[in-house]
């Protein structure tokens, strides 16, 4: 008894420390907007609120998707281009619809055309995943292949012209295509909507199912995984395509605020996606992450890019921060688990002895 | 003739979190003589060689030269005093050549600048017409058989002049001929005065190349003495002692029908050949058929085609008489096989999950309606396990990796028999355990057997086989050698059924 009224404060402050380092990405998204929230004005207005969670659900769809892929012990470098083709891919049906070279063309109403959008990314992220498990080739080229094949794709596509004036057609039921990128339900932006969807759907899979758990398996140890049963084929293939369909409803969004869609679109979006998961405690060798942790970390992202910019400050050093910002996050998570490591032992050998 | 003593531990002892490895060792090092040490895995020997060549350090006693007392901080202190070690896992580069393996970290260079590659390549030429053997110096590590790997592991010692040499089961993945050139090479260092320490657990192997032998059981040194007049019988004694440790075997129970049979298994290896060889076998309800076996004998890869690690084995296997066709792990599992894998680490945790995780991994079905998987539900199950295994934890969340071996060991158990396996492969259960995790999982695994399920078991102590098994068999280069009932098997029976195949014993000893 003695004992533990000795061992007890130790223990709280450990646990004390450990809070504040598993909830540091939180914090410091408190930390930038109250920063953000005193020098920069205007910052706190609807409008500019708004804006700003749009900017962010673009990031977020993106770098849920990748969280899965990284805790699978992936990456996937091609979202960025699957943004680009796929935006392309909506401009193109709704101003040409399919043409069937049979004098007429087949049209698509709203629903029709982000059906097959998607499946578009789908299908990019069945590729990526076809090369990784079947033709063993490793993450990074495969999806790197997917990248440049993408983003050629896109620019054939119009031969890198933008598709401008997306306004859809009544007749064919397509005006409704700005809906997506402009439209409220209940006072709240359909992007954000749908990031909600998507962003509680993922952390379902991610906590509450067993191909949730698998992911995290496969991620830390594939070998263990595959003789504990787990179809580790199975759940790769999951990972790229979950994030092909992520990068899918991005480039729908985009095409849709924008009312046009340019090949270049999405060019280097897998970085910052990369990095919001990061910021959010995913760790690169697999394993381990959170879908909440990595929305709050696309936030991070956001916010300080949005707030920088209403705050004056040049790009060139926006850049840098982010870098600090990044790097200062990967150090602290190597802490993080540290203590982590050091708290579970010493409840273990208090056990042992 | 007389060798001196080049290097002798006093008192040496070295405890481990949980296990006392090395008790009180006295170990002299003849120099000029090969020196034998043998005993079970786990006994102590690997510990003994690593503390002589600074991988790890004693906890208390002392390691003397000559008068002198020393202390190995690292391996390069220990390379300084002239000790060289190889290990039985390969510490090569595969992406380097022969000749950059052997010089790595120690590079010969131009006037400190650029590496004398000329100079590396001749002396691994030379090197290599003294082990009679043709490798070239640039061949590439990885494209080299892993007998020709040992060999440039052997060579990289010889080439820092090595005054004792370790050799640890140099010769499990050796052919015939490459042990007979590697006994030359050791007669050679020999009468150049090099002392060597020679581990294996081919005793008739010991018996012909050892001058000195050295049998350790559980930390402890049981027997000291110059070979003359040693027999397989005498180390069988001192390593196993006379009473044997006592595993539970009170509980006698009988057997079912047969519950899983496999005909005329094989698998080849990469490297050509066969790493199990048209083995059969069956198993009735209850029973626990042990397989004895060296290291490299196939077992482990038996057991690894019964679960369908490798869909390119041939052979059928049969559950409760009816043919399994599947070729999934997943698919073998759902048939009621289950593995424990020999290697915890790597093939048996996900040491980045909780606790918790690892035990429900293959079982997560049982939680699950639709798409719904109940968290509460899995966590009473695995509290439920918790307590049955006894597994002692300071909470299900914690990482796995913050647990004894152990612990450790009976969460993969829990994680097995969570599938309601009817048939449980088990790969060196003991492995890494200590002793009194070790008692508690074969209770664990005779009470399994008298609830009627059948395991099988591969382990290297023969100890171990001999008190927990219901029959043995025994494997030798990929093929069963020999079948024994429990009543009817010998230590020595054994030993030498696991010894068919291998190098012959000529029994011919050269003068001393």
């Amino acid at each position: 008894m003695a004992d533990q009224t000795l061992t007890k404060p130790f223990a709280t402050r450990s646990d004390a420390l450990l809070f504040l380092l598993q909830a540091r990405t939180f914090i410091a998204l408190i930390l930038v907007f109250t920063f953000f929230a005193i020098n920069a004005p205007n910052f706190l207005s609807a409008a500019n609120m708004v804006i700003m969670s749009k900017h962010v659900a673009l990031n977020a769809f993106l770098a849920i998707g990748m969280t899965f892929v990284i805790v699978s012990g992936g990456i996937d470098l091609s979202v960025g281009s699957i943004v680009g083709l796929c935006g392309m891919v909506a401009g193109y049906l709704v101003l040409n619809g399919i043409d069937v070279g049979l004098g007429w063309s087949i049209q698509f109403n709203t629903f029709e055309i982000c059906l097959l959008v998607i499946a578009v990314g789908v299908f990019i992220g069945a590729i990526n995943g076809f090369l990784i498990t079947k033709l063993n080739v490793a993450p990074f080229i495969a999806t790197l292949g997917t990248l440049y094949v993408a983003r050629g794709a896109a620019m054939l596509s119009s031969d890198g012209r933008t598709f401008p004036n997306l306004n859809g057609n009544p007749e064919y039921g397509s005006d409704t295509f700005r809906w997506i990128g402009a439209g409220e339900i209940l006072g709240v932006p359909v992007s954000i909507v749908m990031l909600i969807a998507v962003g509680l759907m993922a952390a379902y899979i991610a906590t509450r199912t067993p191909l949730g758990r698998h992911i995290y398996a496969v991620g830390g140890n594939e070998r263990a995984a595959a003789l504990s049963g787990i179809k580790v084929n199975r759940t790769k293939y999951f990972v790229y395509i979950f994030s092909g369909f992520c990068a899918a409803l991005v480039g729908l969004i985009i095409s849709s605020q924008l009312v046009a869609a340019h090949p270049a679109t999405g060019n280097t979006f897998e970085l910052n996606a990369i990095a919001a998961a990061v910021l959010g405690g995913t760790s690169m060798s697999g394993g381990r992450g959170r879908i909440g942790g990595t929305i709050i970390g696309a936030f991070v992202i956001g916010v300080l890019s949005d707030g920088l910019v209403m705050m004056g400050v040049s790009s060139f050093w926006q850049t840098v921060i982010k870098g600090l910002v990044i790097i200062a996050a990967v150090v602290i998570d190597q802490a993080q688990q540290r203590v982590q490591a050091r708290v579970a032992l010493q409840a273990q050998s208090a056990i042992d002895n | 003739m007389e060798h001196p003593i080049g290097l002798s531990i006093r008192k040496g002892t070295k405890v481990y979190p949980g296990t006392v490895a090395l008790n009180a060792a006295d170990f002299d090092l003849h120099m000029g003589a090969v020196n034998v040490l043998v005993g079970e895995n786990g006994a102590g020997k690997s510990t003994m060689m690593k503390v002589i060549s600074g991988v790890e350090q004693l906890t208390s006693g002392a390691i003397l030269i000559g008068d002198e007392q020393v202390t190995f901080r690292t391996t390069e202190d220990a390379r300084r005093h002239g000790i060289g070690i190889v290990f039985q896992e390969l510490n090569l580069f595969p992406n380097l050549t022969v000749a950059e393996n052997i010089f790595i970290a120690r590079e010969k260079t131009r006037s400190g600048i650029d590496i004398d590659k000329a100079a590396q390549r001749a002396r691994t030429r030379a090197l290599m017409e003294r082990l009679e053997q043709d490798i070239d110096p640039d061949d590439l590590v990885g494209d080299l058989r892993v007998g020709q790997q040992q060999i440039v592991e052997i060579a990289k010692s010889l080439a820092h002049d090595a005054r004792i040499l370790i050799l640890d089961e140099p010769t499990s993945a050796l052919s015939a001929a490459e042990v007979e050139i590697l006994f030359r090479v050791i007669a050679d260092l020999k009468s150049n005065g090099v002392g060597i320490v020679y581990i294996s657990h081919r005793l008739e192997e010991l018996i012909r190349i050892g001058d000195y032998i050295t049998v350790l059981r559980d930390g402890v040194i049981t027997g000291a003495r110059s070979m003359h007049g040693v027999d397989v019988d005498w180390i069988v004694r001192n390593m196993i002692g006379e009473s044997g440790k006592d595993f539970a075997k009170e509980i006698d129970h009988p057997f079912g029908e047969e519950v899983f049979r496999a005909e005329h298994v094989s698998l080849g290896s990469p490297a050509g050949g066969l790493l199990v060889d048209d083995v059969s076998l069956s198993l009735k309800h209850g029973e626990i058929l042990g397989i004895y076996g060296l290291m490299g004998a196939g077992r482990s890869e038996f057991l690894e085609c019964v679960i369908g690690r490798h869909p390119q084995a041939r052979g059928k296997f049969f559950v409760d008489g009816v043919a399994l066709t599947e070729k999934t792990v997943a698919g073998r599992i759902s048939r009621g096989l289950a593995l424990i894998p020999e290697d915890r680490k790597n093939d048996g945790l996900i040491e980045i999950l909780a606790i918790r995780e690892n035990m429900t991994l293959s079982s997560l079905k049982q939680f699950t309606r639709g798409i719904y998987m109940s968290l509460a539900k899995e966590r009473r199950t695995v509290a439920d396990f918790i307590t049955r295994m006894t597994v002692k934890i300071a909470s299900p969340e914690n990482p796995i990796s913050s647990l004894s071996g152990g612990n450790q060991q009976k969460v993969v158990i829990s994680k097995a028999l969570m599938t309601e396996p009817s048939v449980l492969l088990m790969d060196e259960p003991s492995r890494g355990i200590d002793i009194g995790a070790k008692a508690e999982v074969f209770k664990v695994m005779r009470s399994l057997a008298a609830e009627g399920l059948g395991i099988i078991f591969v382990t290297s102590d023969l100890d171990e086989v001999m008190s927990l098994s219901d029959r043995i068999l025994v494997m030798s280069n990929g093929r069963v050698t020999g079948e024994f009932p429990r009543e009817t098997a010998t230590n020595t029976a054994l030993v030498e059924a696991s010894a068919v195949g291998h190098a012959k014993p000529t029994r011919h000893k050269e003068p001393v």
